[in-house]
């Protein structure tokens, strides 16, 4: 019971926000409308006892991610970020596309069977994941590792002023 | 009535959704990246609620969630890069505006 | 009902804790805060309001809430509005898990989450959102300025920081604040000598993340005429600094509960030992306020990224050396 009405108050929250993201003509709003998004989400990964990815889910998306957005939306659009059409040509078909999407994949996700399996997950997940990361997993952490590493140096070369 | 792994499903697939249509219909290199953003989180809703009803012993869904993570972390950094590079030499950042190959 | 319940206790104790930080941080704060200034500089500070002018945040207070609202016309007012509100709640949420002591077996914590030190860190960043919308919605461009250089240095440090508390939740073995008070023991046993250099990068660090001097330039007075601040006024202003000398006090908690050993200590009651040091802590950060000068933007961030996070990362590398070896 209390679940079904955290998971109704969740879904509006994170589904309202949303649509301002992609609807807001005022871009400053619709990225200010990402951290009602994300914080919903958060709460997704709470009810299903993902606590850890809940808390990496702030500190990344909420705090760092949409910081970056911002700020990257501040020194671009300067002033009132109202100056200029937000939106293509391509309004109709984009919905049309993205609606045609969405009923297609309702339709999947509620006619398919899904297999159950009774079990609980651990209590305390961040130590299994840990173990996980340098055991089972190493390769994906090293080749992730990488991947930022590269990243990062890409992002200073690419946003250096040339000289 | 609880709370199953449809219901989850669902919401995602609406999320995905709303950052399809984003990533379409927008002309701002910002805006776009934030319908990936939208995209992304959804599929790290499916990721974690597979986990927990379908394999609640491996973790393995949480674990891939912490990659997604991390790699759209990657991708903002350098797609915000690459956004203020464009600004600095074309002075737009609308992707119908960026169309020449050279200047 | 269970969930019912659980929904009261949760008022009730947002009540408890907004009515702690507003006596304990707000008021006596500020006002130590200005005895503390005015002791430095050979200065009596406020002194007429009440005896030795333990009144004067009151008035202060009973002032700012006379004061009218002000939205600027430029201004977005919505953003404007709601901005103050994040600041405030997210300084307020920062302490959820510190845990303040014991009455005989029972820990007087909030919620002891599992993840109580990444919860704390997601809340102190949730922070600067609510800096930059105040800031952009203001039309200012001070105002924006300052939220810009409030981003960078809140994102800076956040890295400085994190390796900070992840040092020592390595030796703790556990995330959970309670967990990590409970990993220390005796004078030498607490972190602050076990972890010295993490102790010293998190003080940096935290320094810079509740934007105090030598880090404040994004409210800069004498450059910015108080960045993000500057279009504020009466109980909004309040509430932006309610938020941030939350985030302050809390900062010190923290540091008292992940390095100086939480309500630990001889004789005195939990609760008082943990005041005493948490007011140990903000004395050093007011102490360092009125002592130093402030920082240029440049040398903010090669501190950051060229000392602190590698030191940082270093000292992470030889936590897990002598864990394992």
């Amino acid at each position: 019971m209390g679940q079904l009405a955290s998971f109704i108050v969740l879904s509006i929250v994170t589904l309202t926000a949303a649509v301002v993201v992609v609807t807001s003509g005022n871009i400053v709003r619709s990225a200010l409308s990402l951290i009602p998004t994300f914080l919903g989400v958060t709460g997704f990964y709470i009810l299903l006892q993902a606590e850890f990815v809940a808390g990496i889910q702030v500190l990344i998306y909420a705090g760092a991610i949409t910081v970056l957005i911002l700020f990257v939306i501040m020194l671009t659009e300067g002033g009132t970020g109202l100056r200029f059409r937000q939106v293509n040509e391509q309004v109709p078909l984009g919905l049309l596309a993205a609606a045609v999407l969405a009923a297609i994949l309702i339709v999947v996700f509620v006619s398919t069977p899904w297999p159950k399996t009774a079990g609980e997950l651990p209590q305390y997940t961040a130590a299994p994941i840990g173990n996980m990361f340098l055991t089972s997993m190493v390769l994906v952490f090293e080749s992730t590792s990488l991947v930022l590493l590269v990243s990062l140096i890409g992002a200073i070369i690419i946003a250096r002023r040339e000289r | 009535m609880h709370v199953g792994l449809t219901h989850f499903l669902v919401v995602s697939s609406l999320l995905f959704c709303l950052g399809l249509y984003a990533m379409l219909t927008r002309r701002n290199v910002v805006a776009i990246l934030m319908g990936i953003e939208l995209m992304l989180n959804a599929a790290n809703i499916n990721l974690i609620a597979f986990n927990k009803y379908v394999a609640p012993a491996a973790l393995n869904g949480q674990v891939f969630a912490l990659v997604v993570i991390t790699l759209a972390a990657c991708e903002a950094g350098v797609g915000l890069a690459l956004v203020m590079s464009a600004y600095r030499n074309l002075e737009t950042i609308h992707v119908d505006e960026i169309n020449v190959m050279k200047w | 009902m269970n969930w019912f319940v659980e929904i009261l206790k949760a008022i009730g104790l947002a009540v408890v804790m907004f009515t702690f930080l507003a006596v304990v941080a707000a008021m006596f704060g500020v006002l130590l805060e200005r005895k503390i200034g005015g002791w430095i500089q050979s200065r009596l500070g406020p002194k007429h309001v009440g005896p030795q002018g333990l009144f004067q945040t009151l008035a202060d207070t009973v002032k700012l809430l006379q004061k009218e609202h002000i939205t600027p016309t430029a201004a977005d007012a919505a953003i404007f509005n709601t901005a103050p509100l994040i600041v405030a709640t997210a300084g307020l949420m920062d302490w959820v898990v510190i845990p303040f002591g014991t009455v005989g077996t029972l820990v007087l914590v909030v919620r002891d989450l599992n993840i109580g030190v990444l919860f704390f860190a997601g809340m102190a960043s949730m922070t600067v959102v609510g800096i930059l919308a105040g800031g952009w919605a203001s039309n200012n461009k001070y105002s924006l300025l300052g939220a810009l250089r409030s981003a960078s240095q809140m994102i800076s440090y956040e890295l400085p920081l994190a390796t900070a508390l992840i040092a020592v939740a390595m030796q703790a073995g556990t995330l959970s604040t309670v967990g990590i008070v409970g990993a220390q023991g005796g004078w030498f046993g607490s972190f602050v000598f076990r972890q010295f250099p993490a102790f010293v990068i998190f003080m940096i660090a935290a320094t810079a993340e509740v934007n105090r001097v030598p880090f404040d330039l994004p409210e800069a007075e004498s450059e910015l005429v108080a960045g993000y601040l500057s279009e504020y006024t009466g109980m909004r202003f309040a509430l932006f600094q309610l938020g941030e000398y939350a985030e302050m006090f809390a900062m010190a908690a923290l540091a008292t509960t992940l390095f100086l050993g939480g309500w630990k200590g001889p004789i005195l009651p939990p609760l008082v030992w943990f005041l005493i040091k948490m007011y140990i802590v903000v004395f050093f950060l007011m102490w360092m306020r009125w002592t130093y000068p402030r920082f240029r933007l440049d040398q903010l961030l090669n501190l950051s990224w060229k000392l602190l996070l590698p030191a940082g990362l270093l000292w992470i590398l030889i936590t897990g050396y002598f864990m394992t070896f």
